[in-house]
């Protein structure tokens, strides 16, 4: 039996009939379209759903839709204002964050929820906050320099634009 | 105005901003009206009769578009291809069914199929299929499964050897015989599974007016996929367009052509509706291919200088319940011409069984067959020294390739095309400073402390070629890769390659190499890959090949350009065809400065076609097919330092310093990446991930719970340098960068294991080298 939900999502308020199963992740890429948010496991262990709801990094493969009513949620498609890369973004473009770019996504959610929390954070303090996020390209060096270079910039030139 | 050379910067990729703003285009991206989704129903048990199948209650219910069992395909697919026919290895290709038909091998052998309007839906109907397995005997040791009395998977597969190959050069047997100390080490190289983090998927799409077949899937060489598909799926190869679109992720198990994708096919040309199929992870753990998995007993030769005059190794390879589409080239060619590796040894001889196991089936991964190698290699090069009580760096520096001696031939008949292989030791001696750290452990060992280090010298063998080398070892392909450059009357540039970037950034790498060559901006040019549609033929991107071969096959098309245009140029200016000089984007006159003509102004005269030489056709275009006369031969010295704490068995990385030889470099901070990837994932053998099979066949190791990629906490910082020694063997001077890290890095950080641990006595300990494993034998060692 569907039900009602309504998220604001990116800014923009979404209604949506959905089945009590459905998982977050998959209503927001199958419901909603935004297929930025990926699924590379079924465990919860990879982190490429990451997304940020009510201002904390989840894993939306870990929340089913009907528990996001009401909820604020910012995909990565909602992280680039007006053209504007995020500080965040330009990180990971300046130090070579990414290759195939799959777990991207979710490693730069789980970087914002970081940085939020800890405006400058050392190199262990990175490792350890996106150790719930898997990425098979890098070995995390580039992404450890790419989350530096956005707390550098972020601190150099606070951001009002989340 | 002059052009930068963009050969050697590290530009920013341009890949990127789009993979990072959620508008890339995944395999599971892609949405077409109509579609349907596809689940597949798996064997639960690793071998097994299939006694009967009822799909009744899985097709009655809402929403089930269709149920099909293998029975119903049979005649819709020809069997999973091989397409690598080692020759002179008794080789048996066994057949192997999309959907078994009555019998199942492995763990994840599809059994049923199911297309419904959701994937929910589809995987509620698969719940409800009935299955009757009369369950069979199964083995997974690779050994053991050619003893007789062992379970047989195939009637036509005598003791489960699908093949038994041999290679050597110089004299074996002389050289044992002549040895000062020989050295013998039964070393397991154990299975890995690749585990991109996109998994598998496909989107199958027909049109029965046009007959054409679409199919979006994630795949590393989408030519070699069409060739595949339009085989076993009886479609004529003209009407069949594979898309790649984004891939994320490779590492070699996206080479093969696989079930999931031609069972898509199949139905997608039944129904008239597009389906769409994408693997979860625990299907991805068992029925996308693995890598490595041997036996190995390893023999050494030396004499008491240390030089090493013979390795020997017979190696049982699992190739799992079936032979992969590049399957058997792993463990025979890949591996073994590269077991002399970087040293002078003059014998060598391997003897490999090729054996079917119940589990899932292997092929490349990451190095596939060289890390193999090197490990070996690398090992014994530690062994010897252990053996000799001389230091490791010494016997290394006794046996490597001097550096006046290239083109080398090696034992096994390769020609190395360029090194320094001293040379990259000595940076490396000097960076990690060697005989400091040897101070430093010496005084720890004295305060009860484990420090260790590991070296590996390793030379690797990518951008496979000729052609004609392909055939002899049966690869059923060749090694070449097509370009085609094309300038638009606006002065733009589009390139095609063969070649599929699933994370190297060919977007940028290659547009720097073209800007240069044209003399036009990097904005202005387009690399396409990955869609069969626009790039006519290609044979992919593995082994470290997309630049070596692909590159170097734009560069040629790219002169090719610039003499049409030369040509051209020399006709409007009205001068001779030899007086004209072209240099970053113009074409002048000598002694008339005056007279000069940009190439973007002869692109849209050529396409005008006003005023055109005699003889000269319209358009600036050119195709260029680069088979290379070589391969090329990336080498260098990888060293990691690691303290044991003899509490817990736990291992502690200090430093890791990786002094690589990859040629000229195009974009060093695409290289330095593609090198840590590389190294973590040969660390991760090392010393974290193993897929663990149970007696019955069971993965134990299944799911991203029990498997240890590893993550971003486990891994230390890395210390990446390079020599340059260019590669004679291609126009640009480069060797390839995607397979180095992971071939050098494993036996670098088992040595350092191994030389911690050494006060213990113990001179080998099969990978991982867990905390468990080591903690054990300090303490037994205790007694």
């Amino acid at each position: 039996m569907a039900h009602k939900v309504s998220m604001t999502v990116n800014g923009v308020t979404r209604e949506s009939e959905v089945e009590p199963r459905t998982l977050l992740v998959h209503h927001i890429r199958e419901g909603l379209g935004l297929t930025g948010t990926h699924i590379g496991c079924d465990t919860s262990q990879c982190g490429a759903c990451t997304i940020i709801m009510n201002g904390k990094a989840v894993k939306s493969c870990t929340v089913l839709a009907v528990q996001a009513d009401g909820a604020d949620i910012m995909t990565i498609e909602g992280l680039a204002k007006d053209g504007q890369l995020h500080p965040i973004q330009e990180g990971f473009w300046e130090e070579h964050g990414l290759q195939c770019g799959f777990c991207t996504p979710g490693m730069i959610m789980s970087a914002y929820d970081l940085l939020q929390r800890n405006a400058s954070p050392s190199e262990a303090e990175i490792r350890h906050a996106i150790d719930g996020n898997l990425c098979r390209c890098t070995g995390y060096q580039h992404i450890v320099k790419s989350i530096q270079w956005a707390a550098n910039k972020m601190a150099s030139a606070p951001a009002g634009d989340d | 105005m002059a052009v930068t050379k963009l050969f050697g910067a590290s530009i920013k990729r341009r890949e990127d901003p789009r993979l990072m703003t959620g508008r890339a285009n995944f395999t599971d991206d892609v949405r077409l009206p109509g579609m349907t989704s596809m689940a597949v129903l798996r064997s639960p048990h690793a071998h097994a009769k299939i006694v009967s199948i009822d799909t009744s209650a899985a097709k009655a219910m809402p929403g089930v578009v269709a149920v099909y069992t293998g029975a119903d395909l049979i005649d819709d697919l020809a069997p999973v291809p091989c397409a690598w026919l080692v020759p002179n290895a008794n080789l048996v290709i066994p057949e192997y069914r999309a959907v078994a038909t009555d019998r199942v091998r492995f763990v994840g052998d599809a059994v049923a199929v199911v297309v419904a309007e959701d994937r929910y839906l589809a995987q509620d109907a698969a719940d409800k299929i009935e299955v009757e397995y009369d369950v069979l005997p199964a083995v997974v040791d690779q050994e053991a499964a050619t003893q007789d009395g062992a379970p047989q998977l195939y009637d036509n597969v005598p003791n489960n050897i699908a093949f038994h190959w041999e290679l050597g050069g110089g004299d074996i047997d002389a050289a044992f015989a002549d040895a000062d100390v020989t050295i013998s080490k039964r070393i397991v190289n154990q299975r890995l599974i690749p585990n991109p983090m996109e998994t598998r998927g496909a989107v199958a799409a027909y049109n029965p007016g046009s007959g054409e077949l679409t199919l979006w899937v994630t795949t590393q060489n989408p030519h070699v996929h069409r060739l595949l598909i339009a085989l076993t799926t009886s479609t004529p190869e003209s009407q069949v367009r594979i898309i790649a679109g984004d891939v994320g992720g490779g590492f070699g198990c996206k080479i093969p052509t696989y079930a999931g994708e031609m069972i898509a096919c199949a139905i997608a040309k039944r129904l008239g509706r597009p389906v769409r199929w994408q693997e979860d992870r625990r299907e991805n753990f068992v029925t996308t291919t693995h890598g490595r998995d041997h036996i190995t007993q390893l023999e050494v030769a030396a004499k008491n200088d240390g030089t090493v005059t013979g390795i020997r190794v017979k190696t049982y390879a699992s190739m799992g319940a079936h032979l992969s589409t590049a399957g058997p080239g792993v463990p025979t060619w890949l591996y073994a011409l590269m077991l002399p590796g970087p040293y002078t040894i003059k014998n060598f001889h391997a003897d490999v069984y090729g054996v079917l196991t119940n589990n899932t089936a292997t092929d490349a991964y990451r190095g596939a067959g060289r890390p193999e190698a090197t490990y070996l290699l690398e090992r014994a090069m530690d062994l010897v020294a252990r053996e000799l009580k001389m230091d490791p760096v010494a016997v290394r520096s006794k046996n490597l390739v001097p550096a006046g001696e290239f083109p080398y031939t090696s034992a096994a008949g390769l020609l190395y095309d360029s090194g320094n292989y001293q040379g990259a030791l000595a940076k490396a001696l000097e960076v990690i400073d060697y005989a400091g750290f040897r101070a430093e452990q010496a005084k720890a060992r004295e305060e009860g402390r484990l420090l260790g280090i590991g070296f590996s010298t390793y030379v690797e063998v990518c951008g496979l070629a000729p052609s004609a080398a392909a055939g002899a070892m049966g690869f059923q392909g060749g090694l070449w890769e097509s370009a085609i450059v094309r300038f638009h009357p606006t002065g733009k540039v589009t390139v095609f390659t063969g070649t599929n970037s699933h994370g190297q950034g060919h977007k940028t790498t290659f547009a720097q190499v073209v800007a240069d060559e044209l003399g036009v901006p990097f904005e202005d040019v387009d690399i396409v890959h990955g869609d069969t549609q626009m790039v006519p033929m290609g044979m992919g991107t593995y082994g470290s090949r997309s630049l070596a071969v692909g590159g170097a096959a734009i560069v040629s098309a790219s002169r090719m350009v610039v003499e049409k245009a030369r040509t051209i140029a020399a006709h409007l200016m009205e001068v001779g065809v030899d007086d004209v000089t072209f240099d970053s984007g113009t074409f002048y006159v000598t002694g008339a400065p005056d007279k000069v003509k940009t190439i973007q102004e002869v692109a849209l005269a050529s396409y005008l076609a006003w005023n055109m030489p005699e003889g000269v056709t319209p358009g600036l275009e050119a195709t260029y097919f680069y088979d290379p006369s070589n391969n090329v031969y990336p080498f260098g010295t990888h060293v990691c330092v690691v303290e044991v704490d003899k509490d817990t068995g736990q291992v502690a990385f200090k430093r890791y310093v990786a002094i690589d030889d990859v040629g000229y470099v195009v974009n060093p901070m695409i290289v330095d990446g593609q090198v840590h990837g590389g190294i973590t994932q040969g660390l991760a053998q090392a010393v974290y991930e193993s897929a663990v099979y149970d007696e019955a066949g069971q993965l134990l190791t299944g799911s991203l719970m029990d498997y240890a990629i590893p993550k971003a906490a486990m891994l230390p910082w890395f210390e990446v340098d390079r020599t340059e020694t260019p590669s004679p063997t291609n126009v640009m001077g480069i060797k390839g960068a995607g397979e180095t890290g992971t071939i050098a890095s494993t036996p670098a950080v088992a040595n350092a294991i191994l030389d911690a641990l050494a006060p213990y006595g113990v001179d080998h300990i099969d990978m991982p080298l867990t905390p468990q494993k080591i903690w054990r034998l300090i303490h037994e060692q205790k007694g």
